[in-house]
């Protein structure tokens, strides 16, 4: 080398590239009044979806539209929970508890049930009996695959996405050598189950799934205060005495809970999490679960229950706003995997 | 007083921290030394219950690490890693604030705010506060962390490499506020640090570790020295007193 310093090219000398987020956050309101606003238009599309359009048997209508509308309340509340807790001991904000095989055991599960028992012994079985059984069998697997996986110190992001796709694979594969083998009359039976259904839903089944849900909403309450701790990583969380195997167990047991009723209740929901955890983190600028919590549960609930009545009431469809969710949040996927924030 | 007795951790057939006894006093600047892959996070991140070991055990003040409380512990000793990343949106305020927890348990008090404002200004970062942790450079980043561990105000602090990222300005900024610590406010800070010159003007005591083992334990005077720095990284340094320092000289 000479001695003498050349300038270097100016390619060579133009600043790092400083990764910055996209400016999503409309920094016009703060978190609190977000929490006001959308409370108001979750009330709103709420009444709406009650009232619009009544007609004139209320005795039939009202109780009908009462149970939908709590159905949905539910599952957006617990998809909401579920996946903000998931991406906090995670530490990621693409990975929900869904993504991880979820739907396709469900498929499996119920591909299994048809093609083993039949349809008419699907029916005998009873829908109390049905939904105990997925429920469980969904609790265990994600309760099993969440503990593997989560609990080591150094688990990879990337091996978690393929082990959900490895198993999702595999489900699906079974599912489709049982249907394969299925009448055609026990296939058209099943094909029902494929997409999630907000509006066939046992009014018993949802009692015991809210008193469910209001038991994994006691824990998250007891550990309210450790949350935003824990968002930080497992090696601060502990410097900063957070008991993390304990409070991580918990957080898994509680997630698996409420994705196991949400499933079994309406059928398979794999992007709906994703969309509303990641509006609410936009729409917060500072990370705080008291705030994020609430608006991703609302927004669950503005997206479910209002997304119902512009379908029903503008467009005249029935039941196809899960289809509309999960197309809308494939391509947030797809937006969020090009952009780079999987990390 | 940090009492490290058998300590051992192997992955699969290799030891990676072989069988450490020692005794680390409390008070002052301990700086762990030693060739990469020699044990010395690995020991550390085992003192602070981080890595659980395969034998031995660490007691912090008659505290054995892996029966006490987290959050009781939390209060008496605070570590801080080398890689740093927050998956979430915060302030550096926001940042350093969650150095309370273990007081406070969220419930900020006149108290903890004055923690904050304290341990911001000692890092010099009151005009970052407000910005977010994401958008910094890398040695901003790391002050901030170190920033929320001065205002966890633990008796022992452990940090892993503080001087990454740091240029020189700020290293020296930095190791002149870890003395400020030790020697004025009677913290014990025991670092793990690559650089011997730093660790030789710093720290009142040396550590040197090799192959997992800790092989030598002693003040400046004693470990600067080029018969014992060959042994623990295998190559010749030479060592000058410059100003009253030991200096390594391993350049050429």
């Amino acid at each position: 080398m000479s001695a003498g310093t050349s300038p270097l090219p100016p390619s060579v000398t133009t600043a790092p590239r400083l990764r910055r987020r996209p400016s999503l956050s409309p920094a016009a309101l703060s978190p609190a009044a977000w929490i006001g606003v959308l409370a108001v238009l979750a009330a709103a599309s709420v009444a709406l979806y009650l009232t619009v359009d009544l007609g004139g048997n209320l005795g039939y209508v009202l109780p009908r539209r009462v149970n939908r509308v709590l159905t949905m309340v539910l599952v957006a509340y617990s998809v909401g929970v579920s996946t903000v807790l998931f991406q906090t001991i995670t530490g990621n904000r693409i990975l929900t508890p869904s993504i991880m095989g979820f739907d396709a055991l469900y498929l499996l599960i119920q591909t299994g049930l048809v093609f083993f028992i039949g349809s008419s012994g699907v029916v005998a079985l009873g829908s109390t009996t049905k939904f105990g059984v997925e429920l469980a069998l969904m609790v265990a697997f994600s309760w099993a695959i969440y503990r593997w996986l989560f609990t080591g110190s150094g688990t990879s992001l990337h091996l978690v996405l393929l082990v959900g796709i490895v198993f999702g694979t595999m489900f699906r594969g079974v599912s489709s050598l049982l249907q394969r083998l299925l009448e055609p009359s026990e296939f058209v039976v099943l094909q029902d189950a494929m997409f999630a259904s907000f509006t066939n839903v046992d009014t018993g089944l949802l009692r015991v799934s809210f008193v469910l849900v209001g038991l994994a909403s006691l824990v998250v309450l007891g550990l309210r205060r450790q949350f935003d701790v824990l968002a930080l990583g497992r090696d601060t969380a502990i410097s900063l005495g957070i008991d993390h195997a304990r409070v991580v167990t918990a957080v898994l047991v509680v997630c698996s809970v409420l994705v196991g009723v949400c499933t079994a209740l309406v059928g398979p929901i794999t992007f709906f999490g994703l969309i509303v955890a990641n509006l609410a983190y936009a729409l917060c600028r500072r990370f705080r679960h008291r705030h994020v919590l609430p608006i991703a549960v609302l927004l669950g609930i503005i997206a479910l229950v209002g997304g119902q009545v512009v379908l029903e009431q503008v467009f005249a469809f029935d039941t196809a706003l899960s289809i509309v969710i999960e197309f809308a949040g494939g391509l947030l996927f797809l937006v969020m995997l090009l952009r780079g924030s999987i990390k | 007083m940090i009492e490290l007795t058998g300590l051992t951790k192997r992955y699969g057939s290799r030891t990676v921290v072989d069988r450490v006894s020692g005794t680390i006093e409390a008070g002052g600047i301990i700086s762990i030394i030693g060739a990469n892959g020699a044990g010395k996070s690995t020991l550390l991140s085992m003192a602070a219950r981080l890595l659980p070991m395969d034998e031995g055990t660490v007691f912090v003040d008659e505290l054995d690490v892996l029966s006490t409380p987290s959050d009781q512990l939390a209060r008496k000793l605070s570590i801080l890693r080398q890689e740093n990343t927050l998956s979430v949106r915060l302030s550096v305020r926001d940042l350093v604030a969650f150095g309370r927890h273990p007081h406070n348990r969220g419930r900020h008090t006149a108290e903890d705010r004055e923690h904050v404002d304290r341990a911001l200004r000692y890092l010099q970062l009151d005009e970052l506060a407000d910005r977010y942790v994401d958008e910094l450079s890398g040695g901003q980043r790391q002050r901030a962390f170190i920033a929320m561990v001065i205002a966890q105000d633990t008796d022992y602090v452990l940090l892993d490499e503080p001087l990454n990222n740091l240029d020189m300005k700020h290293a020296v900024e930095m190791m002149q506020l870890l003395r400020r610590m030790a020697h004025d406010f009677g913290k014990t800070v025991v670092l793990v640090i690559h650089d011997i010159n730093f660790a030789s003007c710093y720290s009142d005591r040396i550590m040197a570790m090799k192959d997992g083992a800790l092989v030598h334990h002693g003040t400046p005077e004693q470990i600067m020295r080029p018969e014992v720095l060959r042994d623990v990284y295998g190559i010749d340094i030479r060592v000058e007193q410059i100003d009253g320092h030991r200096i390594g000289i391993y350049f050429a």
